[in-house]
């Protein structure tokens, strides 16, 4: 059976030319880079340093302002709380859009119970920040802005080199969370004014466990992970070796090769986004033109998101959904299920548990599981409305000209 | 059939959900909603003799909603009255082969459905 991967937003796979490049460095050379007396230790440590160079390319970075971490999670966590500890005196206040992401959304729990007071930036139905919204919302004790460069459940592309003018007009220090969007959009600190951006290697094809903080010269953060020297000293911990070689790697392809891609995923999501609007009571989620290129999102009415997702996987396309009805399986119980912040934040009803499907295309697909998905989903809503209580009400309804 | 979140039975009566569909003139029908999710299960009774002749139901919900509806309405066919309205959540869901523990809830909406219908039953039915 066909297996036709729509879920790029959660993760890519790896370009096996970046697996090439990773590979001598998990055979080869093993040095610790610290340790650089020795060829083990030079190798190494030139290759991380060659890394951020690439790193830093793909975004117009200095080399010196990239940070290796973990990955976006952590990235985020030192964005947020590592640029409020350095905030200094009095500057107990944080502002951020209703879509980030949960490592930046829990990162501000602690901030809260240590007084700190949050703002939450609305967004609009398209899911766009206004970014009058975030002048009026900056004040002279704000430590911290952080709003994301694309949001993955939805896809809606947001201001942020004007929203960066406003933090730099206002003095307040600007995280941008790309890990949607980098390596897939240019993103280029030059033009954006943000100080700190969140990289994450896996969403563009690049191998997990390995992401980037950059930090604009000048910006202070303060270290979350203690230890040796490492990072210039934001981030202790012995390199990721072939972890940060492979990010560098996939960084490198994507700076010379995203418009390219850019391209093909704009024509197939348009072919996807075309054929969908063919069906009933289909709702698109997300801003129609400012998004992510091959990325699709929507909720149908009368059919509900995780009914739909299994039935797609059964078909054998794998997409996924905002709903945390699906998305929590793993829960330990009811408290787990709450309709995803996201949606609410675009206003869809809260309560419909449908979620919203993500379809995220990437450089793999072709236009025939375009049109496999799109052949099959007709069907499977179809299918599922036709054992839906609301939908034979809605039925009745119309058929009385109500 | 591909692994997933859920059992292989869960997703055998997803895929082939039975007793889809309404009963014209049903003797008690029962509409249950969880607002945990806003899904929703509307089940219909075919009550003779005092037993469980027929059952069908809609649902609008998740895949363990729509297993749980089904498994239910085998269930309780042929049942007493009184027999029907004992059966649990948990026995659904151990008919099910189990679900995840968040999913627990879904279950719950089919026991609540049958207790409806034969509220609606007794309503129309006194003595
Ligand atoms: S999540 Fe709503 S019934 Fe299962």
């Amino acid at each position: 059976m066909a297996k036709v991967f729509f879920d790029h937003i959660s993760t890519t796979p790896l370009d096996s030319r970046v697996f090439e490049a990773m590979k001598p460095y998990l055979l080869e050379w093993y040095g610790n880079p610290s340790s650089h007396i020795h060829d083990q230790g030079q190798a190494a440590l030139r290759a991380v340093d060659k890394a951020r160079s690439e790193v830093a390319a793909l975004i117009g970075a200095k080399p010196g302002e990239i940070v290796f971490t973990s990955g976006a999670t952590e990235s985020n966590n030192l964005a947020v709380l590592g640029t409020a500890e350095e905030a200094g005196n009095g500057k107990r206040h944080a502002v951020v859009s209703g879509i980030e992401h949960f490592s930046v959304m829990n990162a501000l729990i602690p901030l809260r119970n240590a007084g700190y007071e949050v703002t939450v930036l609305p967004v609009d139905r398209d899911g766009l920040v206004d970014p009058d919204a975030v002048r009026s919302a900056l004040r002279g004790d704000t430590a911290l802005l952080s709003v994301m460069h694309a949001n993955s459940e939805i896809g809606t592309i947001e201001p942020v080199a004007e929203i960066g003018r406003i933090a730099r007009e206002a003095g307040v220090p600007f995280h941008v969370d790309a890990t949607a969007s980098a390596g897939h959009i240019p993103l280029d600190v030059r033009e954006v004014p943000a100080d700190l951006v969140t990289l994450s290697s896996h969403n563009f094809y690049g191998p997990k466990g390995t992401g980037a903080l950059f930090v604009r010269e000048g910006t202070k953060v303060a270290p979350r992970v203690f230890g040796g020297f490492q990072e210039m000293g934001y981030r202790a911990g012995t390199e990721n070796v072939p972890g940060i070689v492979a990010m560098a790697a996939a960084a490198a392809i994507a700076s010379k090769e995203m418009g390219h891609w850019a391209d093909h995923l704009g024509r197939l999501g348009k072919m996807l986004w075309d054929g969908l609007s063919g069906i009933p009571l289909l709702h698109f989620t997300g801003h129609p033109t400012k998004r992510l290129p091959g990325h699709v999102s929507f909720w149908v009415e009368h059919a509900e998101g995780e009914s739909l997702l299994l039935f797609l996987n059964v078909k054998g396309i794998m997409a996924a959904s905002g709903s945390a009805c699906s998305s929590n399986l793993r829960g330990q119980d009811e408290e787990d299920l709450v309709a995803s912040p996201v949606l609410r934040a675009i206003g869809v009803p809260s309560d419909i548990c449908t979620g919203s499907i993500t379809f995220s295309l990437g450089k793999g697909n072709t236009e025939e599981e375009v049109r496999l998905a799109l052949d099959a989903l007709p069907r499977i809503v179809e299918r599922l409305r036709e054992m839906s209580p609301t939908y034979l009400d809605y039925q009745k309804r119309m058929s009385q000209g109500g | 059939m591909t692994a997933g979140p859920y059992s292989a039975k869960v997703m055998e009566h997803f895929m082939n959900p039975r007793n889809v569909g309404e009963i014209d003139g049903a003797d008690g029908v029962g509409e249950v909603g969880n607002p945990a999710c806003g899904d929703m299960m509307r089940l219909y009774l075919r009550i003779e003799e005092g037993r469980v002749k027929d059952a069908k139901f809609r649902t609008f919900g998740c895949g363990a909603a729509i297993a749980s509806s089904s498994m239910l309405t085998e269930m309780i066919k042929g049942k007493t009255v009184e027999e029907a309205r004992a059966v649990t959540n948990l026995q659904v869901a151990e008919a099910l082969d189990g679900l995840p523990a968040v999913k627990i809830h879904c279950s719950v909406m089919a026991e609540q459905a049958v207790k409806s219908a034969l509220d609606d039953y007794a309503k129309k039915h006194p003595g």
